[in-house]
């Protein structure tokens, strides 16, 4: 083992692991990180602690991991590489691991054009693979980025996000083995919905063997609205999303959200997408039930550009 | 080149408002290329500005000049026979000129009459595009002559984010996917097995990132 991570001792066990997401909220309002997390409690292995999605501030990735770490639950701590150089991530990872934080996934981010701060600069010290890799070297090496040693290193297990939906489609496995040789631990994935393919990008992960190499998360969101359906079908449409799902949307309604319905099934499960979080941002998604009912599964890290 | 645009007659306005005489400075180099402030742009400005001038009941004296190229004190050295003419200085070069002159004219007010945009290169008539950062560490010749950091809107540098969609950039459908670009140009080379070499994190000390930057060669400087 690698880390003290409980993701990692599952996913190495050989089990099926399922995390779910919860968005910090836009308010320094700790009890609805733990109102969250409260829901999740019994049903995930691990819970995905976004950072600031799609470019809109919110209360910080690590303090709300923080918080859930607390009530004695697994956290995944996220952090893009838009808004922090390589002295504040490494800062930030010092950080929560000294409060038992030891499970990360390292993106690039939403660029901030999509967010209520289109005119904050972007940082993009690091691209999410030197991001991988710079974790994996604290951990294993020792060491900072810059090259000096670090006084108790963070053993983090690293993970990163793939999505097999976007262009071009050759590149995509093999930026999945760029991962994996920066030293990616396990790959969360965009939200599927084309399943054929996503099989061919699994049978291109196969034939190179990377499956062996990195554990696979496969991404599920499932829709909320007829609305959410139509407007995934439509956004989507050009990176092959939401087709299979758009006539199904009455199944999805009413449905329990997020990794419930799938937990230790035979697909790893992970609700985690970006589509929804789009229309959220965009203000174009019918709204369904309060605003916490919408956050509940509308509020998305990562899924749209995973790097 | 590096690009300009002219800035809206409104602010150009506002800013000379106090001055009667203006030198207007136009450079015959980067900003007559993209059209912004070259010797027609120079006359094209200095009648717009009269004659909002005029509307407001005020006699705006002009004296136009082009310099050949407004960063280079040899060249800024010809204003020397106008510029006790003028109130201000209103510049079309771009920021390198405008400062220059501010350099040299240490009395004199200067303002910039266009907004520098970027290093780039014209894609047809009437459109320019940016190709450089001026990084200081060119990976041009690992990357099929196609810059991730210019061209990129997240400046990676190891491959395409999930927001790549048939060539396109996410931010933006005219934008064109920097790594789908580089993809693209590297099968052409036959260099696809490049892609998975890892580029490591760029040391941005050759950047802005490092401080205002110089170049100094020992064997031209004086």
């Amino acid at each position: 083992m690698k880390t003290e991570s409980a993701l990692e001792k599952i996913l190495a066990a050989g089990h099926l692991a399922v995390t779910s997401e919860c968005g910090p909220p836009r308010g320094a309002v700790p009890e609805k990180v733990k109102e969250k997390a409260e829901k999740l409690r019994g049903y995930v292995d691990a819970i995905n602690v976004t950072d600031n999605q799609t470019a809109m501030v919110r209360m910080s990735s690590f303090a709300a991991c923080l918080i859930i770490r607390q009530m004695g639950l697994h956290p995944i701590l996220q952090m893009v590489t838009r808004d922090r150089n390589r002295l504040a991530m490494q800062s930030d990872i010092l950080g929560a691991y000294s409060h038992g934080i030891n499970t990360m996934l390292c993106l690039s981010g939403d660029h901030p054009c999509f967010g209520d701060h289109p005119m904050a600069a972007n940082v993009y010290d690091l691209d999410s693979i030197q991001f991988i890799q710079m974790v994996k070297n604290m951990r294993d090496e020792g060491k900072f980025q810059g090259g000096d040693e670090i006084l108790n290193p963070p053993k983090m297990f690293i993970g990163a996000a793939a999505n097999p939906f976007a262009d071009p489609f050759e590149l995509r496995v093999a930026r999945l083995a760029k991962k994996v040789k920066a030293g990616a631990d396990f790959i969360q994935t965009q939200c599927i919905y084309d399943l054929p393919r996503f099989e061919k990008w699994m049978q291109g992960v196969r034939d190179r063997g990377l499956h062996e190499k990195i554990h696979i998360l496969a991404g599920v969101t499932p829709f909320k609205s007829a609305g959410m359906a139509k407007y995934m079908n439509q956004v989507h449409e050009e990176q092959s999303a939401g087709h299979e799902c758009a006539g199904r949307d009455d199944q999805a309604h009413g449905r329990g959200s997020q990794g419930q319905a799938g937990r230790r099934r035979s697909q790893p499960l992970r609700g985690d997408h970006t589509a929804p979080q789009r229309g959220e941002r965009r203000g174009r998604f019918p709204h369904h039930g309060d605003r916490m009912g919408r956050e509940g599964a509308g509020d998305r890290e990562k899924g749209r550009t995973p790097s | 080149m590096i690009t300009a645009e002219r800035k809206p007659i409104e602010e150009i306005m506002e800013s000379i408002r106090p001055f009667n005489r203006i030198l207007l400075v136009g450079c015959n180099e980067c900003v007559t290329v993209c059209a912004a402030g070259g010797r027609k742009e120079v006359g094209l400005l200095s009648s717009a500005l009269q004659m909002a001038c005029m509307k407001e009941g005020k006699v705006l004296d002009v004296k136009e000049m082009t310099l050949e190229r407004q960063c280079d004190p040899e060249y800024v050295e010809e204003l020397v026979s106008a510029i006790n003419q003028a109130d201000a200085v209103l510049s079309m070069a771009c920021g390198c000129g405008v400062q220059e002159v501010a350099r040299r004219f240490k009395e004199k007010p200067v303002f910039p009459a266009v907004n520098t945009k970027f290093m780039g290169a014209s894609e047809r008539q009437g459109v320019w595009a940016e190709r450089c950062q001026g990084c200081g560490d060119c990976v041009l010749g690992l990357t099929g002559g196609i810059c991730p950091v210019a061209r990129c809107s997240k400046r990676l540098l190891n491959g395409p984010c999930g927001g790549s969609t048939r060539g396109k950039c996410e931010i933006n459908a005219e934008v064109d996917c920097a790594w789908q670009l580089i993809w693209d140009r590297l099968k052409a080379l036959g260099l696809e097995k490049r892609y998975e070499d890892i580029m490591p994190a760029k040391d941005w000390r050759t950047s802005r990132d490092g401080g205002p930057r110089r170049i100094i060669r020992e064997d031209l400087a004086s």
